[in-house]
């Protein structure tokens, strides 16, 4: 059973009713998010307003209406139902880079009853066959340029059955691979959606603990409520907006905010399918005259290197809001866009698990530079004694950051792994995993993360996956991973490695030791930094004291060694 | 093309292009922009300019303008003194 506490009456009375009512949701009623962001809007009359303006790195731009939105999910959703022969309850993968058909994709699975399982389309081989292991995944989406990993995978993968490709042109497919052609494929007008219960499962992301491989974060459609309601009420959107979200749908902010939010609400959003600069960026801003921006700290220190010169180069006029998510905005960074952009990035905080923002700094809330702001409303915070697991009453003092498990968007479990999922809550609290505090006026500080977990440019990256990894690498005989501090991604991994026997510690090994991080996991998981050492810090009982390497790091006291084996 | 443009043209090609991905890397090609290297996997291709130029890169100078193309990299490379191609 789901330690998640929902009552019926609090879609009845209070803030989480007020969201099913702009929603035209009533409790017994179904719920479907795919039906939400396309149908239902084409209902209010919003058909012939766009819903996507996409470009890519080349130029190439593409315009969707809501209408759009609603035939051509109808389309793959039909597609992937009746040709692919997939059903209801089946996970199915999107491996692709931020291209249209991830995003009418996202929807049209929701639609036809399926579970979303978007991944990073950077994730390397070991990264994508562990998710879509754990998660029995039965289809993946994809583009050729990532087919050659998909394939890999698929060998060791019996449930995996269709593998469809969106752009295979005159490539040669072979047994169980399929060719979607979307835009040259008859539109399917009327598709009847499956009429999903609330808490039929929606979307399923992979995040990653200390210890253990990533877990599958479990969704439901009922997370509508909670993604809805906060991107109208922090992000500030509004039907005259344009919106970019410049986070990856293969992360949970890509999709809560980057998919279901905005387009819940009928905003039309502008995607941009390219990889980071500062000109083009600024750029696109103007040439859409985006209004509200939803970015990241990492990106906006890179925007900060550049200079506030640079941007005021750009016509940025139109945006009247920003925000950021994923690690703690510096006060730098705050002040440097005021300058730069004539009003302040607000920080909100929220993780893969709850679904939707639930602590922010809300629009017309005074900002204090560096604080995580307020609880959203109706959503219960508060900082725990890690001794006694009861709340913190005393102003300023660190303690476990947890939340009231009675939110809509909260995921309901782990993927085939409850029993991890049950040991996040003590005393009907939910843990978050990371550690703050909270001022005499209310709103709360980020203090770090309580575990081993690296929070590398707003991801996270679990230390066990690395290590495992390395220990792939012929060369190394034990390593451990863990945060080093970074001007501009906060954290970023540094690696301990232990060679064997025989070999030397050298410039070309290090580079090869990292690239096959990479290619294996990610980039994101690829150590910035390797040192190489004649032995690790371990315990009595054999286990790698990891913050004794990342107390060093910080320099910051190690604290307690008296569980320390001796040399 | 000279030579360090040759040697960071097929680094590139080898490392960071997926092996669907029929894309001809050119002198001009946007290698970050165009998501091929990401700001995260700049990193380990700055080690391989340090190693096989001889230089050392700050990281002032390590930024996605700098490592937008084949040749924003080696124009950095030359700023910098780099030797290469050595080794």
């Amino acid at each position: 059973m789901s330690p998640v506490l929902l009552e019926k009456d609090q879609f009845v009375h209070g803030i989480w009713a007020e969201s099913a009512r702009d929603l035209e949701w009533q409790p017994g009623r179904p719920l479907n998010i795919g039906w939400q962001c396309s149908d239902r809007l084409c209902r209010l009359g919003l058909g012939e307003k766009p819903a996507l303006l996409w470009e890519d790195h080349q130029g190439n731009a593409r315009r969707y209406t809501f209408d759009d939105l609603r035939v051509l999910t109808n389309t793959m959703a039909a597609y992937l139902r009746d040709e692919a022969g997939l059903h209801p309850g089946e996970r199915i993968c999107l491996f692709l880079d931020r291209v249209p058909e991830l995003y009418f994709g996202f929807l049209a699975i929701l639609k036809m009853g399926g579970i979303v399982q978007p991944l990073f389309s950077a994730f390397g081989d070991d990264s994508l066959w562990t998710r879509l292991d754990n998660a029995g995944t039965a289809a993946v989406i994809t583009q050729r340029k990532h087919l050659g990993k998909v394939r890999r995978a698929r060998e060791r993968l019996p449930e995996l059955r269709t593998v469809v490709v969106v752009d295979a042109g005159d490539l040669a497919l072979g047994p169980g691979e399929l060719a979607l052609d979307l835009e040259r494929r008859e539109r399917v007008e009327r598709f009847a959606g499956l009429a999903t219960d609330p808490e039929t499962p929606s979307v399923l992301h992979y995040t990653s603990g200390t210890t253990g491989q990533p877990k599958g974060a479990q969704h439901v459609h009922l997370s509508v409520l909670g993604q809805a309601l906060t991107a109208r009420r922090v992000l500030d959107l509004g039907p005259d907006d344009v919106y970019w979200c410049n986070a990856d749908p293969g992360w949970v902010t890509g999709t809560s905010y980057g998919i279901i939010g905005p387009w819940a609400n009928g905003v039309t959003q502008a995607v941009l399918d390219a990889g980071f600069q500062s000109d083009r960026w600024y750029a696109f801003l103007e040439k859409y005259r985006v209004t509200v921006w939803y970015s990241a700290p990492t990106a906006i220190r890179l925007l900060m290197r550049d200079g506030t010169e640079l941007a005021r180069r750009y016509d940025l006029s139109a945006l009247r809001h920003l925000a950021s998510v994923g690690e703690p905005l510096n006060p730098e960074a705050v002040i440097w866009s005021r300058e730069a952009f004539g009003r302040p990035f607000l920080d909100t905080y929220w993780q893969t698990e709850t679904g939707a923002i639930v602590i922010a700094n809300l629009p017309g809330m005074e900002v204090k530079p560096g604080s995580m702001g307020k609880p959203f409303p109706g959503v219960t915070a508060a900082v725990l004694d890690a001794r006694t697991g009861e709340p913190v009453t005393a102003p300023g003092r660190a303690g476990l950051l947890a939340l009231r498990p009675d939110f809509p968007s909260l995921i309901r479990s782990y993927w085939r792994n409850p029993d991890a999922f049950a040991a996040k809550f003590r005393n009907g609290w939910y843990l978050t995993g990371d550690r703050a505090s909270i001022d005499a006026d209310g709103y709360f500080w980020f203090v770090g993360r309580d575990d081993d977990v690296i929070n590398t440019g707003g991801h996270l990256v679990g230390p066990f996956e690395i290590e495992s990894a390395m220990l792939e690498h012929p060369a190394v005989a034990e390593s451990a991973a863990v945060a080093k501090p970074d001007a501009v991604n906060m954290e970023v991994v540094k690696a301990f490695v232990v060679l064997k026997p025989g070999h030397a510690p050298n410039d070309d090994l290090e580079l090869e030791i990292m690239n096959t991080l990479r290619r294996r996991l990610s980039p994101l998981a690829m150590p910035q930094e390797i040192a190489f050492v004649p032995s690790l810090p371990k315990t009595r009982s054999g286990k790698i004291m990891r913050r004794v390497l990342r107390a060093q790091e910080w320099g910051e006291p190690v604290g307690d060694l008296s569980t320390m084996m001796e040399e | 093309m000279n030579e360090l443009q040759k040697l960071v043209r097929d680094y590139v090609v080898r490392e960071y292009l997926e092996e669907g991905d029929t894309r001809e890397i050119g002198l001009d090609t946007p290698l970050i922009s165009g998501g091929i290297v990401d700001s995260f996997s700049m990193v380990s291709l700055k080690r391989f300019l340090e190693k096989k130029c001889a230089l050392q890169i700050p990281d002032a100078e390590a930024t996605p303008a700098a490592f937008d193309s084949v040749r924003t990299i080696v124009e950095l490379v030359d700023r910098l003194g780099g030797k290469g191609p050595v080794g």
